[in-house]
């Protein structure tokens, strides 16, 4: 690499010679993490408003399927996620305060409360499995031991929108988590700096959005169905 | 603001200097928006669970959910101190998803039960 390309500081990342400085390479990579994100929206966005049209064409049915949801383990996911994401805002904070030690504690924490989702949402998924509370044609709860609910038809369509919805987004905690540990490496070869963190900056915005998406999650399938 | 133009010496063309791209949260600040987090968890559980709210459940619980998305987003994710165009591409998201949601609701509820006078 040409020496017209480094930055005026000591620091080891060069940037790639069609940007200017290294600023504008991150201000670049950090629009496209938010294109990025906007794709996200979309994908999640087209359950959610599937889940609304359902809901509104059969409330009942979406009830009933609702009060075979345990809101504790929801709302517990709830404050682990929200947890998880202080800690991954606390770690771009150290890097950009020039305290990598302190930034890999706090992705290591982010991990954990990863995998706690992770562990929680295995106990969530064998029970309805082992329950026959599964989508669509494989729905095999037996209805018969809650009368209250004799009159409620498909209801393996509520637990097709269950699945999808937080399979794709259990889906995205693990894929999070490999890039946490990716950054978390990087940072351990002290990679980072406070001028140069884009990739710490790109996994933090994708570990929100999955944060962002479980806040509308927890209250739409375990608090109101 | 995002990127202030500026000229360089020697007459060179304008360079954009990216004063603001590096913006630290202060801690302090994280911290505080996680525990307004965590306590706005437990009033939506506590107004969906033990509070009877009748029609105004569902319109609470989205409410309290839309406060804390605008606080990651603001915050954790930094858009408050963002650009501009970040910003804007961010929303976009959202009014395509405005789009879909009008159309759909549009389509299932100005459907008529019709009987078909061929058979």
């Amino acid at each position: 690499m040409a020496s017209n390309t480094h930055a005026p500081t000591d620091h080891k990342h060069h940037y790639a010679h069609h940007f200017r400085n290294a600023d504008h390479e991150f201000v670049s990579s950090k629009e496209g993490i938010w294109l990025f994100m906007v794709t996200e929206i979309l994908m999640f966005g087209g359950l959610f408003v599937g889940y609304f049209m359902f809901a509104m064409v059969y409330p009942e049915m979406f009830h009933a399927g609702a009060t075979f949801l345990d809101w504790r383990m929801g709302a517990f996911n709830t404050c682990v996620l929200l947890l998880s994401s202080w800690t991954m805002a606390m770690a771009i904070n150290s890097i950009q305060t020039g305290k990598n030690s302190a930034a890999t504690k706090h992705l290591i924490v982010t991990l954990i409360c990863g995998a706690i989702f992770m562990v929680v949402k295995y106990f969530e998924y064998t029970h309805k499995i082992h329950e026959g509370l599964l989508p669509g044609r494989f729905f095999s709860y037996d209805l018969a031991a809650h009368p209250e609910l004799a009159h409620i038809t498909n209801l393996g369509m509520y637990f097709g929108f269950y699945f999808s919805m937080t399979g794709l987004h259990g889906t995205h905690v693990l894929i999070g988590m490999a890039l946490i540990t990716w950054v978390l490496i990087r940072n351990l070869r002290g990679e980072f700096d406070p001028h140069y963190y884009t990739a710490v900056e790109g996994v933090g915005i994708f570990w929100h959005i999955v944060d962002l998406i479980w806040i509308f999650l927890f209250p739409l399938l375990y608090l109101v169905g | 603001m995002a990127s202030n133009h500026g000229h360089s010496a020697g007459g060179q063309p304008q360079v954009e200097n990216y004063a603001n791209a590096h913006h630290i949260v202060p801690a302090a600040l994280l911290t505080k928006i996680l525990l307004a987090l965590v306590a706005l968890t437990v009033l939506t559980v506590v107004t969906a669970k033990f509070v009877h709210l009748g029609a105004l459940a569902v319109p609470v619980a989205f409410g309290i959910a839309l406060v804390k998305a605008l606080m990651v987003m603001g915050y954790f994710m930094g858009l408050k101190y963002d650009t501009k165009g970040n910003r804007i591409i961010f929303a976009t998201g959202f009014m395509g998803l405005a789009l879909l949601f009008f159309f759909c609701a549009l389509d299932t509820f100005s459907r008529v039960l019709q009987s078909n006078t061929l058979f």
